[in-house]
Parts: structure tokens; C-alpha cells; sequence
């Protein structure tokens, strides 16, 4: 009888070089990708002890977290620090000779967003990059994930990685998806069904009827999100969609490369009858847009619902609850639609591709930003806002009040000059509502990018499907 | 990397579950370019005002916790961004052992890289440390990597299980990257084989 074998143990088969006794193993790197706060402590690592890159050409490196999303940019970088992060950036990419897309590039952008834009991210590869949200790239059946700075020295200098192998998990999505409810929705309500350690351990395959279903954009924004739920990776198996998605990009194979290569990816699946550790069977029927409340990706409810009361939750989440609530000045009781929100964010890697920028514009189709709302977009990329330019969105979303910024991390972590003030709250299209993520004392609220646009209208938190 | 065998201490009590890396070091901090520097800003919004001071109650600011080598945690601790900061912050402030009843993976990681043992325990356990902890001063704790135990104030110990690779590195301040380094012949025959099974990735 055949072995049954899951995506991930197919994927790690693939590239596993050497394993000990106790299971450490030894795997090959297909794709590096780098950024300027993660990687400047590993390549002084590597001067320091006289090490090159070993593969550069499977090496891509872009600033992102820090660089301001002004136009004026391109004069420079003001702040200090950041600056000579970026430098370093800049000098690393020469000296070590990776691929770089530098701050004025047009193809600059997030990491994660990049990656398969130039057809790095392929199917069946392993990916890595210090950043946790890596993951991003599992939706195309790459077994990706987020790595700390010694390991990003280790795999510059090896191209390998040392790992033990996690346990298999699988969220199923069955059903079809309400109208107004997408991919952050279904990523959000499987984290508040989880927990944000329900995945710990584990290597999570998402799979059932309503992820079949989603573009591959919306299945990126499904495993961007798998690390809030406790797993290292997110994992798709790769489809016809996922093919068509990649052909024609820069990087992806050509001509009898490509042939092959695809024959080769229609073989990443889970065999039927293989066995995962853990289970979970979500009905997508019942999911409906959804926000967070708290300061955990696990604090979400329906918008229809009201803001839960500690004495609801078991003794140590009570203690966490009754903090988040005081953080975020929120009342037990109180209906989530009647939050009021001074700033909209509409970015990051979890949700600022071009599908997204559609999808406000969508909702914001004849109507306008709220007076006395500050709402900005910050596309994922330089590509991407060169799309929405042309497809006519980026006139329109500025038209309804919207800042059209340059592409970067912005407002998904306070690292660049675009933050919250304290008590500032915000909706979010992001991934962390952590304290302090978005600015010291800021308060974020996650939904996705057409929830962001129906509280942009109205200046509180709101279903959207009474504005479709 | 700082060899780790024993280390004896008062530890300090944090038992708010799910502490990230954001509050461990928050991202304003990761603007430098170096690995060494981060101690004073370990926890930094919980531990500083809007202007700076010291917030009296924050535990790492009471007097016997201020040279703590160890911490007790609530459940997850290290979730989030994957930046090895916090490790880094953990360290240069002076913590070579965190002991909860869980860890996020890459956090966890993170630690052994850096002489850091992060200790998982039943919870049941952990919360007996953690009352050992609240009682401050005279109360010191001894973790011993080789034998796998802590000793408690009272003088009885509680076991932990750790990776035998990982303890080994710890035990020895064993640098990975070298020790992959020897095994280049594999690597460079795994990659013959692997291109051209998947010529594609070769370029
Ligand atoms: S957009 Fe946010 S989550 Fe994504 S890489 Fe940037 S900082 Fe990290």
C-alpha cells in the first residue's frame, strides 16, 4: 500500500538534505527574502567571521518596514535611524551581490507582496525571511515561514536551515460566503474559533469549498494570518488558478521549464486518507464580517454583536480581557456599531493588493470619507499603485477622500512616520491589534478592506453589507 | 554564543498570558543596526511613562527583580513578529531563562540562538514557580541545563525536558552556522540531485 502523504510532508521531503536521530533536520532554501530591520545583525554577522552568501541569486532583498510612504521620499529619508537601516540595506544588496529592489524602484514594495508579484514565491518551495509573515506565501503551496535574524545569517551563509519537523493541521472551510464577507473575514473568524495558539506546533493546510474559491490574493490573506493563529505556516494546495496567476511573471519558469514545472506542482496535495494531527472544520456559511475588539487577533466578533464582558471568559483570558477593554476604551455591552473611529488604514501585507484597492472602491463607489476622518491607502507595492492608477481606482478612492500613498508597511507597525496617537482608533485592514502596534497608546480594530471602507462612511465601526 | 549550565536567581513573576514580542520590545526599538543595547528597553511601555520614568509597579522595576536572571510567564509568551530583538532585549537586560507553560515557535527558537533557555512546564508547575516567584528576595530559584531541574526555594526540584540538540549547542555556546558549515559536501550533493529534479530552481 501507498503511503499517504499530506502538502507538507511532500514539500519536506523534498528538500531535506540530512536528519538526526532526534528528528533535527536539514533543509534546503529555495528563496531568501530579506529586509532591511531583520538582516543588518546577519551580515555583519557574516563580515565579522568572513562568510559570503552562498546562493545570491536565490537571495531578494527590499526595504519596506521603515521607509516613509510620502512622496517626498525620493529626497531621502528624514529620520535618522531608519535612514542608515535602509543604507545598510542598500550597501548589503551591492557588497553581497542579491537581488535588490531598492526604495525608488517602481517594483518596490512589502516583502510579502513582492515576492510573488516578480514570480519568486513558486509552488512546492520553501521559503523563508525574517518576518514572521512569511506565511503569506503558502497560498501557493510553498512551505513558508518566518525566521529570526541567526537563522537569517544561517541561511545566507548555507542556504539551509535547520528545523524539526512540525505536526500537520487542517482548517476546512466548507460552504460559500456571504455576501460582504472575504478572505480576512474567513482568516479572522478561524483565528477567534482557534485561538492565537490554537496552530502552535503545527503547519496549517487550509482547504474545503470556500478556499478553493477564493482568488489567489484572497488565499494569501488567509495564510498571512495563519501565523495569529499560533502556526508557523499556512499551506494551499496550488491549483489552476494558482498557475495562471504566476505565468508570465519575471521570475517564474519559461518554456520547457514551465511545462515541467507545472507537472511537477499538480502533484502538491494532500493524498486522500492522509492523516493530520488536528482538525477543524469551519461552516462558511456562517461566517459574517467580522471585527476584532480586544488586543489579540482572537478578539473577534460579528459586527452585529456587542463588546463581550470579562466576566464572560475563563480566569486568565478575564485578566487579558479586562485589560484590552481598558486599553481600548471599550464598555462590556457596548455594540460593536457604535464604536467611533477617528482614521481608516487600508494596507499591509495582509490586505493591500490590487483586489483590495478594488474592493474599496467598490463600497466607496458615490460616496465619500466621513468629514473629520482621516482615511489613507498605501498600496503593497509600486506595482500595485501603478495598476490602480491605471485602472482609474487610485482618481476615484483620492476623489472620496482617501491619502494615495507610496507603497510600504506604513501604518501596520509604527516603525515609519505613519502612526497612531495615543487613544487614536483606527480601523485596520492589517494583522496585529497588539498594544502599541500601530503607535503607543493607538487602538486598532482589524476587519478587511470593504468593512474599512463602510467605517471610512460613516465614522464607526459598520456592516457593510447595509452599504451593498 | 554565552554558554549556558546554571544559572541562580530570583525570578521575576509575569503572569499575563500571551505577552508578544511588541511589548517585549516594542518596534521603535529595532531601528539599530546592532545586537547589543536593547536591556534598557525590555518592555519598555510597560515599564517607562509617556516621559520616561520608571512605573514603580511594573515588576522588573521593584528592587529585587531589577537583577533578575529569570522569568516566570503566563501562557504564550513571545507570540507575534518574529524579531529576534526581544531575545536580544531578554539578554542584555540579564534574563538567561524564561519558564512558562508555553512559547511561540520562533520565539522559542530565538532564545537557543542566543543563550537563552526557555523552559516549557505543565501548568500546574509553572504556577507553583510562579508563587515561589511573588515572594521575592529570599526566594531563588536554580536552573541546571545538564541535569534538567530547577531547584526550588524549598529545596524541591521539578524536571524539564529540552531538545537534546538544542541542549547541546547551549551547553557548549556551539555556533550552528559552523556546525552546517561542516557538512557542505552533503549539501552541495543534495543540490546536484535537487536541480535536476526540478531544473527550474536552479537559476
Ligand atoms: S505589512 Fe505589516 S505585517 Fe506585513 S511585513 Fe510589513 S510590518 Fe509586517
Amino acid at each position: 500500500m501507498l503511503e499517504c502523504k499530506t502538502l507538507y510532508d511532500k514539500i519536506w521531503e523534498d528538500h531535506l538534505i540530512t536528519e538526526d536521530n532526534d528528528g533535527t533536520s536539514l533543509l534546503y532554501v529555495d528563496r531568501h527574502l530579506v529586509h532591511e530591520v531583520t538582516s543588518p545583525q546577519a551580515f555583519e554577522g557574516l563580515r565579522i567571521s568572513n562568510r559570503t552568501v552562498r546562493s545570491p541569486e536565490k537571495t531578494i532583498a527590499v526595504p519596506d518596514h521603515n521607509v516613509p510612504t510620502t512622496l517626498d521620499r525620493a529626497e531621502g529619508i528624514s529620520n535618522k535611524e531608519s535612514r542608515i537601516q535602509v543604507e545598510a540595506l542598500d550597501k548589503n544588496a551591492i557588497d553581497f551581490g542579491i537581488n535588490y529592489y531598492p526604495v525608488n524602484d517602481i517594483r518596490q514594495g512589502i516583502v510579502h507582496i513582492i515576492g510573488p508579484e516578480q514570480g519568486w514565491t513558486l509552488p512546492g518551495m520553501t521559503i523563508v525571511c525574517g518576518d514572521s509573515h512569511t506565511a503569506t506565501h503558502g497560498a501557493f503551496g510553498a512551505l513558508a515561514h518566518g525566521i529570526g535574524t541567526s537563522e537569517v545569517e544561517h541561511v545566507l551563509a548555507t542556504q539551509t536551515l535547520i528545523q524539526k519537523k512540525s505536526k500537520n493541521m487542517k482548517v476546512e472551510v466548507n460552504g460559500t460566503l456571504g455576501l460582504g464577507v472575504t478572505a480576512k473575514d474567513v482568516t479572522l473568524s478561524i483565528i477567534g474559533e482557534t485561538g492565537t495558539a490554537g496552530g502552535t506546533g503545527h503547519v496549517i493546510e487550509y482547504a474545503g469549498s470556500v478556499i478553493s474559491n477564493l482568488s489567489v490574493e484572497g488565499r494569501m490573506t488567509v495564510c498571512n494570518m495563519a501565523i495569529e493563529g499560533g502556526a508557523r505556516a499556512g499551506l494551499i494546495a496550488p491549483d489552476q488558478k494558482t498557475f495562471d496567476y504566476i505565468k508570465g511573471r519575471p521570475h517564474a519558469p519559461k518554456g520547457s521549464n514551465w511545462e515541467m514545472a507545472i507537472n511537477s506542482w499538480k502533484q502538491l496535495y494532500s493524498d486522500n486518507g492522509s492523516r493530520f494531527d488536528k482538525l477543524v472544520v469551519i461552516d462558511g456559511n456562517s461566517i459574517a464580517p467580522v471585527v476584532t475588539w480586544g488586543t489579540s487577533p482572537e478578539d473577534v466578533l460579528p459586527i452585529n454583536e456587542i463588546i463581550p464582558n470579562p466576566n464572560d471568559f475563563d480566569v486568565q483570558k478575564k485578566q487579558a480581557v479586562e485589560r484590552s477593554l481598558n486599553y481600548m476604551g471599550l464598555i462590556p455591552g457596548q455594540k460593536l456599531e457604535d464604536v467611533k473611529i477617528d482614521t481608516v488604514f487600508i494596507g499591509s501585507c495582509t490586505n493591500g493588493r490590487i483586489e483590495d484597492l478594488r474592493d474599496v472602491a467598490k463600497i466607496m463607489e458615490g460616496k465619500k470619507v466621513k468629514e473629520g476622518i482621516r482615511a489613507m491607502i498605501v498600496p503593497g507595492s509600486g506595482l500595485v499603485r501603478e495598476q490602480a492608477e491605471e485602472e482609474g481606482i487610485a482618481q476615484k478612492l483620492k476623489e472620496a477622500g482617501f491619502e494615495w500613498r507610496l507603497a510600504g508597511c506604513s501604518m501596520c507597525l509604527a516603525m515609519n512616520p505613519d502612526q497612531l496617537s495615543p487613544e487614536e482608533r483606527c480601523a485596520a485592514t492589517s494583522n496585529r491589534n497588539f498594544e502599541g502596534r500601530q503607535g503607543r497608546g493607538g487602538r486598532t480594530h482589524l476587519m478587511s478592506p470593504a468593512m474599512a471602507a463602510a467605517a471610512a462612511i460613516t465614522g464607526h465601526l459598520t456592516d457593510v453589507r447595509n452599504l451593498i | 554564543m554565552e554558554k549556558f549550565t546554571e544559572v541562580m536567581s530570583v525570578a521575576a513573576p509575569l503572569p499575563l498570558i500571551n505577552i508578544d514580542t511588541d511589548m517585549i520590545i516594542p518596534k521603535q526599538f529595532l531601528k539599530t543596526i546592532k545586537r547589543s543595547g536593547l536591556g534598557k528597553n525590555l518592555f519598555d511601555e510597560m515599564r517607562y511613562d509617556q516621559s520616561g520614568n520608571e512605573i514603580g509597579d511594573f515588576v522588573l522595576n521593584q528592587a529585587k527583580y531589577k537583577n533578575t536572571n529569570i522569568l516566570i510567564a503566563g501562557d504564550n509568551f513571545g507570540c507575534g513578529s518574529s524579531r529576534e530583538h526581544a531575545p536580544w532585549a531578554l539578554l542584555d537586560f540579564g534574563i538567561r531563562a524564561v519558564i512558562s507553560t508555553s512559547f511561540a515557535d520562533i520565539f522559542y527558537n530565538n532564545c537557543f540562538k542566543n543563550g537563552i533557555l526557555p523552559i516549557i512546564l505543565p501548568k500546574k508547575e509553572r504556577d507553583l514557580l510562579m508563587d515561589d516567584a511573588l515572594k521575592g528576595s529570599n526566594s531563588i530559584l536554580t536552573v541546571n541545563l545538564e541535569n534538567q531541574e530547577i531547584k526550588r526555594p524549598d529545596g524541591s526540584i521539578i524536571t524539564f525536558d529540552v531538545d537534546q540538540f538544542k541542549k547541546k549547542c547551549l551547553l557548549n555556546g556551539l555556533d550552528d552556522i559552523e556546525l552546517t558549515m561542516k557538512k557542505f559536501d552533503k549539501i552541495k550533493s543534495f543540490e546536484d540531485s535537487y536541480f535536476l529534479k526540478f531544473p527550474w530552481l536552479g537559476q
